[in-house]
């Protein structure tokens, strides 16, 4: 019974984080590199680039989502399988979702990468 | 990549693992929390662990902030994905949760995979291309990768 709640909350912290790490990442391509930007025009003013992305509060919002079914998972499931399970679903979930929504070019690499993060999920939840 | 960058990856690696062990640390003395209770679950956050792990995780999302906006999402997260492991490790050692010989060969695997992507460049063309019309130095940076 345990292991089902731990699961339906890895299928949401997977689903939650996902649209949140694609928001943001849109969100942070948007502002540039805040290293650039904080030595030109320091802190305030990365602040301040930052909040004024539309998607970067609805990004935030859906990790708050996903942090919460996180607390939820790590209550009734391990963390050594909570935590990698979810991430690395959450990355293999990304590799699609980055292709999709951001136009990032997933080369083979990328994708050998998600296979080998994949199998690695799949030995841990046996 | 600077050194600066490879830093702020480290960063992003360390601090999230040592928010979610901490998470995990304060949710052992709260319990298992059931559907009926979800109140408990706000006032999880009043947990000095929770309060300290939280803290931590703030700490980690500024790294990753900062990260995103000179990486692929696609280079980012399989960059950081060694706290994985890392977290594994503490589940281990710190928190004495077992670990079966196949759910370390799945660490094995997760790393394998780590070290694949983190070998490869962090921003692909496409990118590197829009982002040169602000920044030319960005682009000789990682086409040297």
């Amino acid at each position: 019974m345990s292991d089902l709640y731990a699961w339906a909350a890895i299928a949401l912290i997977v689903l939650a984080s996902t649209t949140g790490d694609v928001l943001l990442s849109y969100s942070m391509k948007r502002v540039g590199d805040v290293g650039e930007l904080w030595r030109r025009r320091g802190t305030l003013a990365v602040i301040r680039r930052v909040l004024s992305t539309p998607t970067f509060p609805l990004g935030v919002a859906a990790m708050g989502v996903a942090f919460y079914s996180l607390l939820f998972g790590l209550s009734w499931g391990n963390l050594s399988l909570v935590v990698p399970a979810s991430a690395s679903l959450t990355f293999v979930a990304n590799a699609v979702a980055a292709r999709i929504f951001l136009h990032e070019l997933v080369g083979r690499r990328r994708w050998i990468a998600a296979l080998l993060v994949a199998g690695g999920v799949v030995l841990m939840a046996v | 990549m600077t050194f600066r960058k490879y830093l702020v990856l480290a960063g992003i690696t360390v601090f999230s693992t040592a928010g979610d062990s901490l998470l995990a640390r304060g949710m052992k003395d709260i319990g298992a929390v059931s559907l009926h209770n979800l109140p408990g679950l706000l006032l999880a956050i009043l947990n000095p662990w929770v309060a300290l792990g939280i803290l931590f995780l703030l700490t980690f999302f500024t790294c990753y902030m900062s990260a995103l906006s000179w990486a692929d999402l696609t280079y980012v997260l399989p960059a950081t994905s060694l706290a994985y492991v890392l977290v594994a490790l503490v589940g281990h050692f710190r928190l004495h949760e077992v670990i079966s010989p196949t759910r370390w060969l799945g660490i094995a695997l997760i790393a394998a995979g780590v070290g694949f992507v983190a070998a490869g460049p962090s921003l692909t063309p496409v990118r590197a291309q829009e982002n040169s019309s602000e920044s030319p130095n960005a682009v000789t940076e990682e086409v040297k990768l």
